[in-house]
């Protein structure tokens, strides 16, 4: 297949933004979903425990994908927060987890850093399609994200991740955000971003030379191994941003884009268009 | 340990092949993004503060005495370009060569000898400290400083720059060198207790998209 | 890295890394490395081009070139089909290619090394000779004898009928002196003889070829000279 831009369908679904209570700072929370495969072929979802201000909605399915759109019922992370998600997908089990809107980052009522983890485990023979909204960072925040994918052998992986630096006309909080990605054991991609106020030369010619929103796109799977993705540079169609598809040192290919602005970003990640076999 | 020992491996007449590189200095100019000696200053911080960081990392560790080939599989990982793969290990073949023949060790053939086409360039760097008998101190220094001088002195024979105003950037950074190091030296002390995944990891964008670009630049004046 | 003669008792050269070894791994001797200097526009690469196409019958032949715009003269041999592409390499020099050839030779040493390795299994056999271009530079660029045994700095007619008065490293001191374009001396207003002279002042002994490369033939006194170099260097010591 050829990566189409996700479905943002599941728009209508969203809770509407509550404010936060008072006794919901310094908040902790952890959501589970765990996706099987079931002897009919189609995957099921064993686990699906939202918590917090991250609730799961089970999405229809048209195929034999379990799919979950994760459904930011309050403003968060804001600082102090420890966020969590685990996804897990087991033996050849197919999920696909969207959201349904942004995450925004907030400072919060008393200095502190936020922290938002993701860990993704995908068992041999499964495929799990990360695509969550982007992730901006309203000024004042301060948030520390990571996310990290274990793969075995022959797992396939597509994950998205888009920065937005500040609300539009507004300064960035403060972000550093570390991709650790696992295969059979091996560490495959490991990067850390870090941007905005106290990061030494972030705002440079080196790093995003104005630009204020970044994304990246990652797919592994196993049959890059024969036939490694070909280095594109691309660029948009207005001038307005850059990216790269690059194969990374080993069976993946990375999608590495900077822009002026989220949607910008979007379309160049969109443009990769990565060939897939599935 | 020797103190002379770390201006030799520093030196930029070190014949280890980064005279034909600029560090990403000459796509930024092509860009319009250098154009002075206060966007040159700008550019070298950042890539000092996330290119010039994990090197730095992955050098204190070889240094320090971690697993060499463990240390070039982290660098491959915080590399996603094959521009910059292919760059670091050409120098870091380069490194080599001249390392064996400065300060032979035995960890030094045998990294050569498991990684024939070269290993990344940090990782050699700070094996070649270690067998000069330098501290993960020193290789993070020598790793830093030439992380901010390549890209400087590339970027005087590219504008023309005055090369006193180059050297001033190299001066102003200084603090920011010693920041750099302290950190990379802290991480790679967390190494054996934690593991590779320690040491730094920070990317940079834009250098990682515009090393690609200029690699395919049929005319270009620098290797990369 | 040169080293004085004092320097090289207390410190005996190590043979391994740099053009002073003379054998393979496999105890073979290696090809040998003839490195071409010279200032812009003198016929370095067409004299290349012309040794190539004058030798390769009868030898193995690759070539290494020092460009200052990365691989202009390695697209230049390719196009001219003096060699097939695997026995042509570029090395990049950073703006500075006398610095490749001398200070900082590892670049080069990988590439020579790099076509050695490659090329010793293939069609045509162990590789005989290395031809290493040096990007078009000045009157001072040498090639570092960790990098080549033999050098050879071309000059043309042209470029001033004084250069060999002026001397400089690669006048003086060349194992051969290769003064080209001589066609053109009576249009430039060039005085042969007087150039002769002032080279042998410079050289003493050392060889001149005062040639025409792109003429019939031009490249004959050079081609021989390189035939010499190769017989002596196959029936060196060690």
């Amino acid at each position: 297949m050829t990566l189409a831009p996700p479905p943002i369908a599941s728009a209508g679904t969203a809770a509407p933004a509550a404010v936060p209570p008072a006794a919901a700072r310094q908040l902790r929370a952890t959501a589970r979903i765990a996706a099987v495969a079931a002897p009919s072929g189609a995957s099921r979802l064993p686990v699906l425990d939202g918590a917090g201000p991250l609730a799961l909605r089970r999405l229809a399915s048209h195929d034999g994908a379990a799919r979950v759109c994760v459904v930011g019922a309050m403003s968060a992370p804001v600082g102090g927060d420890r966020l969590r998600i685990e996804a897990a997908a087991g033996p050849g089990s197919d999920l696909r987890v969207t959201a349904a809107a942004a995450t925004l980052a907030l400072p919060g009522h008393h200095p502190g850093t936020a922290r938002y983890d993701v860990a993704l485990d995908v068992a041999d023979g499964a495929r799990l399609d990360w695509l969550p909204e982007p992730l901006i960072t309203a000024a004042g925040s301060d948030l520390i994200q990571t996310t990290t994918v274990d793969l075995a052998a022959s797992a396939r992986l597509v994950l998205r991740e888009e920065q937005v630096l500040g609300r539009a006309g507004e300064d960035t909080g403060r972000l550093t955000a570390r991709l650790t990605v696992r295969r059979a054991g091996r560490v495959l991609l490991d990067q850390e971003t870090a941007y905005g106020p106290g990061v030494p030369g972030w705002d440079t010619a080196a790093v995003l030379a104005g630009h204020r929103a970044v994304g990246q796109l990652l797919v592994v799977d196993p049959a890059y191994e024969e036939e490694p993705v070909p280095v594109r540079v691309l660029a948009a169609p207005d001038g307005a941003g850059e990216a790269v598809v690059t194969p990374l040192a080993g069976p993946a290919a990375l999608v590495t884009a900077v822009a002026p602005d989220a949607l910008a970003v979007r379309r160049l990640l969109d443009a990769a268009a990565i060939p897939t076999g599935w | 340990m020797s103190r002379a020992a770390l201006l030799v491996l520093a030196d930029g007449r070190f014949p280890a092949g980064g005279h034909a590189h600029s560090g990403g200095a000459e796509a930024a100019v092509a860009a319009g993004r250098i154009t002075d000696a206060a966007t040159l200053e700008a550019f070298c911080r950042g890539r000092l503060h996330t290119a010039g960081l994990v090197a730095a990392g992955l050098a204190a560790a070889a240094a320090g005495g971690c697993d060499p080939l463990a240390l070039d599989d982290a660098a491959d990982a915080r590399t996603p370009v094959p521009a910059l793969r292919t760059v670091a290990r050409k120098l870091g073949r380069q490194m080599m060569r001249a390392a064996r023949a400065t300060w032979p060790s035995p960890e030094l053939d045998a990294l050569a000898a498991a990684r024939p086409k070269g290993a990344h360039q940090p990782v050699v760097l700070g094996l070649a400290a270690r067998s000069a008998g330098l501290a993960p101190e020193d290789a993070a220094y020598a790793v830093v400083y030439e992380t901010v001088s390549g890209p400087a002195t590339a970027v005087v024979r590219l504008l023309s720059l005055d090369p006193f105003d180059a050297t001033a950037v190299l001066a102003r950074l200084a603090s920011d060198l010693d920041g750099v190091v302290a950190e990379a030296v802290a991480a790679a002390e967390h190494v054996p207790r934690e593991g590779i995944g320690a040491l730094p990891a920070r990317s940079a964008p834009l250098l990682d998209i515009t090393a690609q670009q200029h690699a395919a630049w049929p005319v270009r004046l620098f290797a990369s | 890295m040169h080293l004085d003669h004092d320097l090289d008792e207390k410190f005996p050269h190590r043979h391994t890394y740099s053009a002073a070894e003379p054998r393979r791994p496999d105890g073979t001797r290696r090809a040998v490395r003839i490195g071409l200097g010279g200032p812009v526009g003198s016929g370095k690469t067409a004299t290349v081009a012309a040794l190539c196409r004058a030798l390769r019958d009868e030898l193995s032949i690759a070539v290494v070139t020092n460009d200052i715009y990365t691989r202009e003269d390695a697209e230049f041999l390719l196009r001219e089909a003096v060699l097939p592409p695997e026995r042509i390499t570029a090395v990049e020099t950073g703006a500075c290619p006398h610095t490749a050839i001398r200070d900082d030779i590892s670049a080069n040493l990988e590439a020579v090394e790099d076509l050695e390795d490659t090329l010793s299994t293939g069609k045509g056999g162990p590789l005989d000779l290395i031809l290493v271009e040096s990007g078009g530079d000045n009157l001072t660029a040498t090639f570092s004898k960790g990098l080549v045994d033999f050098q050879i700095f071309v000059i043309d007619v042209a470029g001033g009928d004084d250069i060999p008065r002026k001397g400089g490293p690669g006048v003086t001191t060349a194992d051969l002196l290769v003064i080209n374009k001589t066609d053109l001396a009576p249009y430039v207003g060039s005085d042969l003889e007087g150039m002769a002279r002032d080279a042998k002042a410079q050289r003493g002994e050392l060889p001149v070829a005062f040639t025409a490369i792109k003429s019939e033939n031009g490249v004959a006194p050079v081609a021989d000279w390189v035939r010499e170099r190769l017989a002596e260097w196959t029936a060196g010591p060690a």
